[in-house]
């Protein structure tokens, strides 16, 4: 008996639509995130993770009704992210039903809000999310950036993980932005030094293109949970294909 | 007849996921309430739970809902505490630098070790959070239909060791044995979320709905 190794499947949502699109037999709507949530949870995803990119802050009323459906049908936990600036847009999410909410770059420009946050509503619902390149100046050193990954922020990636541990962060979505969409496999070596070096679980996200590269994530990465979103969108993989895979290579996953 | 469920609100975070589950589940009349008539006048009671223990209970006992569930467990009124709501049945929590809590079940919560890890040395993150086993110790109504073993969803940071108790009906192992669900008369609270733990926490909801509150 153990505690099952995580497999999130990861939607982008503007205004209320998936974008990307998914590739599933019988969907009728391709861009709703309600259908694609619920067919995720009966596939046996065990949580489900909705990265809001929608621009304007004014629009986000329809994020909030989104995330309100989502949690009335479906019965795994569900992590809302993007935009979220301050603790009245996350205790709205929370109202709305989202059972974690992820910090990214208000995170960097106001680390309280971590801290904050935590005390109010508990570690358990905050999720720092960061977005990591490594330095090319040789030193496998790994810094903090912004903007998808465009803006530098100077800042240490292994000691930010660190210091929003301590701020009481529940989690860590660890995204490289190198690996980002190139389906090379996670950034291994980064996942690994993040890991061991914090006591809250890290989840592994950026660069997923084979059934290989989600049990790395966990062997060599050390990552509790692993985040994916193409090789599950475009039908590459279904869910119970990922789990058998891990189970074979001796991954504890929940059947 | 129809059946009431009472979810006992006391402030302290969302409870639309544990109504949802319960409708799912087949409950027709969910109410989300702290009024002490209302949750008396229910068929049965979910008493959840989430963030911190100390000032969980402090708006618990402020808005009454102690003395509430005091009556209607007297009375023999089905009651499922979830996570904190189980936690805070306990005599005393080690959580926020000690904390009695309401005293139905013997038994002190404790924090999972600094620097905790398993067996053969694999470190393990705190919280525990994820889907884990349940190992089922007593033949309850409430584990109808639901295979010994089968993954719940967790998330904690705070835990009740499992002591060789009667009332501990379920546990989890994470390098340390804990308590997954404890169970007495009318009472039954799982430390996992039910209502987050797909078709093994709806049928645990399913079962709740329809438990007389008798073992």
């Amino acid at each position: 008996m153990s505690l099952a190794k995580r497999i999130i499947p990861c939607l982008d949502v503007d205004q209320g639509r998936v974008v990307k699109g998914v590739n599933f037999v019988g969907i009728r709507d391709a861009g709703d995130p309600i259908e694609i949530a619920r067919r995720y949870n009966d596939a046996g995803a065990d949580e489900i993770t909705f990265l809001d990119i929608t621009a304007s802050h004014e629009q986000r009323d329809t994020t909030y009704r989104t995330v309100e459906q989502i949690a009335s049908q479906v019965f795994i936990p569900l992590t809302v992210g993007g935009g979220v600036r301050a603790v009245t847009d996350i205790r709205r999410l929370l109202n709305a039903g989202a059972d974690k909410v992820s910090i990214n770059t208000a995170a960097i420009f106001n680390p309280d809000l971590v801290r904050e946050s935590a005390e109010r509503f508990g570690s358990q619902c905050i999720v720092v999310a960061m977005d990591v390149k490594a330095l090319d100046d040789g030193s496998g050193r790994y810094e903090l950036f912004t903007h998808g990954g465009r803006k530098p922020t100077g800042i240490e990636a292994i000691e930010w993980a660190q210091k929003m541990a301590d701020f009481g962060a529940g989690e860590i979505l660890l995204t490289s932005m190198d690996r980002d969409g190139t389906k090379d496999g996670y950034d291994l070596p980064i996942t690994r030094a993040i890991s061991d070096a914090v006591d809250i679980p890290v989840i592994a996200s950026g660069g997923v293109g084979t059934l290989d590269h989600l049990v790395a994530g966990f062997t060599e990465g050390g990552a509790d949970a692993v985040l994916a979103a193409s090789i599950f969108h475009f039908g590459t993989y279904t869910v119970a294909e990922v789990k058998a895979h891990l189970a074979q290579s001796g991954i504890a996953i929940r059947a | 007849m129809t059946q009431t469920v009472a979810v006992i609100d006391y402030g302290m975070g969302n409870l639309h996921s544990v109504e949802s589950a319960l409708r799912e589940a087949g409950a027709s009349d969910v109410v989300v309430t702290a009024d002490a008539k209302a949750i008396l006048a229910a068929d049965r009671i979910v008493f959840p739970g989430v963030g911190a223990i100390r000032d969980c209970l402090a708006e618990f006992r402020r808005l009454g809902c102690d003395t509430t569930l005091r009556l209607a467990v007297d009375r023999g009124t089905p009651v499922l505490g979830i996570c904190v709501g189980m936690q805070s049945l306990m005599a005393r929590s080690d959580e926020n630098g000690g904390v009695d809590c309401l005293g139905y079940f013997d038994g002190t919560v404790t924090r999972f070790p600094r620097n905790h890890s398993d067996a053969d040395g694999t470190k393990l993150k705190v919280p525990h959070m994820g889907w884990n086993q349940v190992a089922q110790s007593q033949n309850h109504p409430l584990w109808d239909g639901i295979a010994d073993n089968a993954y719940f969803y967790f998330v904690h940071s705070f835990f009740l060791p499992k002591a060789e108790s009667d009332y501990v009906a379920g546990s989890f192992n994470y390098g340390i044995k804990g308590s997954a669900a404890i169970a007495k008369g009318s009472v039954f609270a799982t430390q996992f979320h039910p209502e987050k733990s797909h078709d093994n926490g709806l049928k645990l909801l399913a079962n709740f709905l329809t438990w007389d509150g008798t073992c």
